[in-house]
Formats: C-alpha cells, structure tokens, sequence
C-alpha cells in the first residue's frame, strides 16, 4: 500500500515535466499561431515595431547561436579532454572545477553585464554580434564541458587500454577511439546547452542586440536583433503593448520552435552516429 | 635447442601509493615458450603483467622499482619509448574490449597509428592476422560490420588478431578466456598452441588446467612474491613449496 502511494506520487511528479512543457506549448501556439504567415518571417517590423515580420530577429538568434557553438565548442571540448584525459589531481584541477562549477551557476543578467563591461566596452567591440557571439559562448562553456566530461567518462577505460597497448600515443587514443565513441554524448549535451543560451535575453541586451535595426547583420561588428530580446521590448517597452501581444506571442512559438527543432536536430544526429557505432 | 631469453625482470617492487604490490619478483621468460601466471585473486600476477609493457604508467600513484629487460634493454630506462615498447609486447586483455568500430578498422588500427597508409599493406595484414587467429573463416565476409556484433569468443580472437596485426615479439594475456564459455576457450588454447610457434607468451590464468594445458613454463604468485617457478609439468606434479602444492590442490584460493 505505502509502496503504491508512494510510486503514484513519483509518477505524479514525473507527469508534471511532461504537463508543463505541453502546457506551455499549447498557451504559446494557441495564441501565437494566428501572428504567423510568411510576411511574419520574412519582413523585418514596420510601423513602430506594432507592424510587420520579425525576420532580423530570427537572423540575428540564428548567427548568435551558430558563433556561440563556433566558439565554445572547440574549446569547451578541449578544457573537457584535458580535464578528463590529461589532468593530474591536485590544486590546479580544483580549481579549475571550481571555477567551471561556479561559472554554471552565474546569473546569465551577470554575463551580460561582463560582455558589456569586457567585450563591448574594454576590448571596444561595441554592442556587436561578436560580443553577443562571445558573452553566449563564455556562458555555454559549463554546460559544454559538463556535457563532454561526462560522454568521455562514459568511454569505457578498456577501450583506452586497447588503444595504447597497441602502441598508439595518448593523442591518438584520444582522437580515434576516445572523441568517436564519446561524440553523440558530446553533441546532444553541447546544443542543449547552446539552444539554451539562445533563448535568453539578458546576456544579449547590452552587448549584441537592439530595439530596432533595418539592416540583417552583414559583419561580425553589426548590431543585431533577437528574438527573445524582441520579445522582451515588444512586452515591456513598445508603443502598444496590447496591441502588439499577438506578435509577442507568435515571435515567442517561432523561438520555441528554433530551439526545439535544434534539440531535434541534436537528437536525430546522436541517434544517427550511435547507430553508426553498433 | 636451448631456450633463447627474451624478457626478464630482475627483483621487481611495485607499489600503488604506499601499498607494495609486488615483492622483489625476479622471473625469466624465453622465446616461444608460453609462461602461465598463476596464483589466487590479489596476489599481483596481472599487475606483474601490466608491469611489462608498462600498462600501470596510466595509474598516476604507481611506482617500480628494480628492472626488467626485453633483450637486455631496461624497460624503466628514461630513454625508452613506450609507445615503441608496447608495439613489441602485445597485450590481450581480460574482457573482449573491440573498438566500436568495424572488423577490418579493429585489425587495422594498430597499423594505421604507427603511420602506416599503404593500402594494400594493411589489407593483407588484417587477413594474416585474422588467420592467425583462427578468426578468417568466420569473418572474410563480414569486414565491414561492427566488431561489436561477434560473439564474445570470436571478439576475443578479433582482440587477439588485433594485437598480431602490429607483429609484436610478446603477447601478453590478461586472463583472455575468463569471459568465455568452455568452446571459445577452447579455441583460445589452440591458438595459443600455434602462436608460441612465433612468439612469446606469457598469460595470467585462474584456471589450473588451463595453465596446465597451455603452458610450458609456470609461475606461482601469492601476495605479491613469486613462490614458485618451474616447468608446468614438474610443478603441477610434484611442486617444491608447500604454498605451491595447498594452491594447485584446491586447499585454498
């Protein structure tokens, strides 16, 4: 009997993950969907912002999330290798894993203000697509490297040992036996990480993105504009608030499904070269 | 024919951290001749294996002292490169670990991360090596699938095949049957039968028998001093220490 109330009450905690996100998907589409036709995402906003598509939001989330992986990808990977493959306990590596530890758990208003203050202001970026690239990226890192750390633990140390009793070097156990089985692990978490930084809009509203630009982003220097930042001016400082909701709902489901569909995307390549591996 | 030396060591000391592993063990391995480790669970027999090509470098608080030479070279010298040395002593392991990867790039790796790219090369390597495994037949049509869909006593031979492939001069055995079921073993000891006609073996075993069966020459551990070494038949038939007979009668271990 105990037992039985109990596993109701984890199933009924485990439905309520599955409750909110359908939950939240549905308010969004509900009234999201009637914003949305092909001048919504393939003009950019006329009229005040109260008017018009939302193109150069989408754009602009777009090329923020690509340079983000651009950037932290490579070198979230590699602080994971060393981390994992290389590194000798001891102080160093504490530190290290303190300071990824706590770089995770840094309010993303706080990256925001660092980009501002180190990108944009000291290292005189401007407010830029590379310095929203850059402050995305320093924020996926954790994430990054949790992600490989843990495909790479997941390798199993057979593998490594058959790799260099047949006489191959550390680096090339690691590049040929370690990073091919531990990919997908690495991919998924990675863009998940970076769908994630995507949709937020604090790291992005002092150093990258706008209220209003009428160009696409032609360099890395351009000011941008985002969607979730587009959402946030739309709800809070444009000129017509209610009359605008229904464009603040539909730019919120074109966001959802970006993010989504980059989860998708990560899912059906893992599920692709896992199936490679067997 | 007198047996020619191939590898020894000489009063060998290992220690994980301040524990010591193994005590002052001075043992002679010879050319094509297969040398059985036994001895009960934690008395060091596969740490002493690892220890010659070096397998327990990768744990960062072990420690050698004393040496051992693979044709009078000290393998602990500084000047040594372990890479180099892990080539000429081949190891097989415990459990059949295959990369996820197919049968012909398993065979192949060895070749490919010590440089080598001729195609043609590395094709009839795989092949000879498959056969010297006893594997070819089995596999000549299924190259290009994954390792991991062979049985476990095939992806033992393919492990087996893999380490031939880079033409070692020593194949060390980490208990390779102790996964198995008694037909793979049994294809496992007629292999090791053939292969000591090239090379050197030297394999850690629990099973008696299988020492018995496969060995010419066999090493008794107990924690971690080597009690007793001599040719398999007179050791197993009337053994010199008492240790040595409580074990292979079955009194303890």
């Amino acid at each position: 009997m105990v037992q039985r109330i109990t596993f109701f009450l984890f199933r009924g905690a485990a439905a309520v993950n599955g409750i909110a996100l359908l939950t939240i998907i549905y308010f969004i589409v509900a009234n999201g969907v009637e914003a949305i036709d092909w001048t919504f995402l393939s003009q950019p906003p006329r009229d005040s912002m109260t008017k018009g598509g939302i193109l150069p939001c989408i754009v602009g989330t777009l090329y923020l999330s690509l340079g983000a992986i651009l950037v932290a990808f490579p070198i979230g990977v590699a602080s994971a290798i060393y981390l994992n493959e290389y590194a000798r306990p001891g102080k160093l590596l504490r530190l290290i894993r303190l300071g990824i530890n706590n770089l995770a758990g840094v309010p993303s208003v706080v990256f925001g203000l660092f980009g501002l203050a180190f990108f944009v202001i000291y290292l005189k970026m401007g407010v830029s697509l590379l310095a929203g690239v850059l402050t995305l990226g320093a924020m996926s890192l954790p994430v990054i490297i949790g992600a490989t750390e843990e495909s790479l633990k997941s390798v199993p140390d057979t593998y490594r040992e058959a790799s260099l009793g047949l006489g191959a070097t550390k680096l090339q156990t690691i590049f040929r036996v370690v990073l091919p089985s531990a990919l997908p692990g690495i991919l998924t978490g990675g863009i998940l990480g970076i769908s994630r930084a995507a949709g937020e809009t604090a790291p992005i509203m002092f150093t990258a993105a706008v209220y209003y630009t009428r160009h696409l982003p032609s360099s890395l220097f351009d000011e941008i504009m985002a969607l979730p930042y587009h959402i946030y001016v739309l709800a809070t400082a444009g000129t017509e608030i209610e009359a605008t909701r229904p464009l603040q709902y539909g730019t919120a489901l074109v966001l959802i499904v970006l993010v989504l569909g980059m989860n998708l995307l990560a899912i059906i390549y893992r599920s692709k070269l896992r199936k490679r591996a067997q | 024919m007198e047996p020619v030396l191939k590898m020894c060591s000489q009063n060998l000391d290992f220690f994980y951290g301040d524990f010591q592993a193994l005590h002052d063990v001075s043992l002679e391995f010879f050319q094509n001749q297969v040398t059985a480790l036994i001895g009960p669970s934690g008395c060091g027999k596969s740490t002493y294996l690892r220890c010659l090509n070096r397998m327990n470098d990768l744990i960062p608080i072990s420690r050698v002292e004393g040496k051992i030479l693979l044709e009078e070279e000290d393998i602990y010298a500084p000047s040594v490169d372990v890479v180099n040395l892990r080539r000429r002593v081949g190891m097989v392991f415990q459990k059949p670990n295959p990369f996820p990867k197919t049968v012909f790039d398993n065979i192949a790796y060895g070749l490919r991360v010590n440089g080598i790219r001729n195609k043609a090369f590395i094709t009839e390597r795989v092949e000879t090596s498959l056969k010297q495994a006893a594997l070819w037949d089995e596999v000549k049509d299924r190259l290009q699938d994954t390792a991991l869909g062979l049985s476990g006593g095939q992806q033992q031979r393919l492990c087996i095949a893999r380490a031939l492939a880079v033409e070692p001069e020593i194949l060390l055995m980490d208990e390779p049957c102790s996964a198995l079921d008694p037909v793979a073993t049994q294809k496992i000891e007629e292999l090791i039968h053939e292969l000591k006609k090239q090379y050197t073996i030297i394999i850690v075993t629990h099973n008696m028998q299988q020492a018995a069966r496969v060995s010419n020459i066999t090493a008794f551990f107990y924690i971690g001093k080597l009690i007793e070494v001599g040719d398999t038949q007179k050791l197993f038939t009337g053994p010199r220490i008492k240790q040595t007979q409580d074990y292979i009668t079955g009194r303890f271990g």
